[in-house]
């Protein structure tokens, strides 16, 4: 039995050689991403994941992690299996092209006609 | 909290890229130079992901078996408001070991293959926590200068190239900010206080100088091998830089204090680098590998933590539950 410095060590009455089996797959259970928003009015932003074996629980080890310092106002959580990803691989299709200035406000410059037109008045 | 990761010394630079398509490669390493992160799924060299592995986790263990010399005063804890301070500390604590170790199962090791391996000694983790916290004074003296130094190493490594660890260190930083500044509030408090309490925090602060000394890890030759670890932003700083950063930020505030350190040749020369004996190498190793006086109780608690806890997981898990990695 460990005489530990820690009572609630020594407590326990704990072996000191004191071999387990290994923790199964899924011991810890899956994941949860974890959405938090800050304050009202923000957006809802992932802050990282919890192992948890059910939603609920998902939300308050979430709280525990995440909200523990009155840093959130709100948590949303959702299986990681249940989020559909893009690849980085995949990113260029966002790229975009020169061509679709016509989706931007700088596509738009009418300074030069306005000025021409005053100056022709 | 946490002490620098422990390096393989044996690996060699040409081995770490050893069939590596070195298209990718540059690709790779032109992404980290224009000071892109990388993130889970991208292509990374083996070496890369191996080293951030072992270093992200190791990382997690300090974490969670530094909970246990600081969790030992908790009973104890002079006063209700030390007490609730001290249980917001380590739940930190055991906070960042999860952090850590989800930042580390997005490089595709299971928390339970981390466990597993550290609960048989298979993983290592700081050296510092295999020593005892005889008194409230070393838990003192732990919470602020351990956790001094780990911030020194964190704040360096949140600037390294892999996103979900930088990320999560920028999360720990910010709590172990709070942890310095509670742990020199109960230094200065024995110090300032009677000569009882003064005597206590002295007694600490020798005990633990040596664990503090090692806490950055032995000297580390640049050799190609870590020249490539700088290179991908593995590692930040070298041992020898951040022990010189942790020296000059704390020596003067310790003695300040009127506080001795148990080392007649510290003193910063005309150069301003601190000079000091050199710390016990051999004891460092004898500790890391299991001679510690606390190694095995650490473990041993450890084991009986997850093993007295498992038909509560068990009993919570469904059938339909599946794991797949994290995804940042």
């Amino acid at each position: 039995m460990i005489k530990s410095l820690d009572p609630r060590v020594t407590r326990a009455e704990i072996e000191i050689e004191n071999p387990i089996a290994p923790l199964n797959e899924l011991d810890q259970w899956e994941t949860y991403e974890v959405f938090h928003q800050k304050k009202r009015g923000d957006q809802h932003m992932h802050v990282g994941i919890v192992h948890a074996p059910n939603a609920e629980m998902a939300f308050l080890f979430g709280k525990e992690q995440y909200g523990r310092r009155g840093l959130s106002v709100n948590i949303w959580v959702v299986k990681t299996r249940d989020v559909f990803v893009s690849e980085y691989d995949d990113s260029d299709i966002f790229d975009t092209v020169p061509e679709k200035q016509y989706r931007e406000a700088g596509g738009y410059k009418v300074m030069a006609k306005i000025n021409k037109y005053k100056k022709g008045v | 909290m946490y002490g620098n990761a422990y390096i393989d010394p044996s690996d060699k630079a040409a081995a770490m890229i050893a069939g590596e398509d070195s298209e990718k490669l540059e690709a790779f390493e032109k992404r980290i130079a224009a000071g892109e992160k990388i993130e889970p799924k991208d292509w990374m060299p083996k070496e890369y992901r191996k080293q951030l592995i072992r270093m992200i986790e190791q990382h997690a263990h300090s974490e969670i078996i530094g909970a246990l010399p600081e969790g030992t005063w908790i009973t104890r804890a002079p006063g209700f408001r030390r007490k609730l301070a001290l249980m917001a500390k380590v739940q930190d604590e055991v906070g960042h070991a999860q952090l850590l170790y989800s930042a580390a199962e997005t490089l595709g090791k299971s928390r339970e293959a981390m466990i597993n391996d550290l609960i048989t000694g298979k993983s290592k983790y700081s050296n510092v926590f295999n020593y005892p916290a005889f008194t409230w004074a070393d838990a003192c003296v732990i919470a602020w200068l351990i956790d001094a130094g780990a911030i020194i190493n964190q704040v360096a490594n949140a600037k390294g190239s892999y996103g979900p660890y930088c990320r999560a260190l920028d999360r720990i930083c910010t709590e172990e900010s709070f942890h310095l500044k509670y742990g020199h509030d109960n230094v200065v408090t024995l110090a300032t206080g009677t000569q009882k309490q003064r005597e206590m925090v002295q007694g600490a602060l020798t005990r633990w100088w040596p664990p503090i000394m090692h806490f950055f890890g032995p000297s580390d030759k640049i050799s190609n091998h870590t020249e490539i670890l700088m290179r991908w932003k593995v590692k930040m700083a070298s041992n020898d830089d951040m022990r010189q950063q942790f020296l000059n930020m704390y020596v003067p505030k310790i003695w300040d204090l009127g506080l001795v350190l148990p080392d007649p040749n510290l003193k910063q020369n005309e150069a301003g680098v601190w000079e000091y004996t050199e710390p016990d190498w051999d004891e460092f190793k004898r500790v890391i590998n299991g001679g510690g006086p606390c190694n095995a109780e650490r473990l041993a608690v450890r084991r009986n933590a997850e093993e007295r806890g498992r038909w509560v997981r068990e009993a919570l898990n469904t059938s339909e539950s599946k794991y797949i990695v994290p995804l940042a």
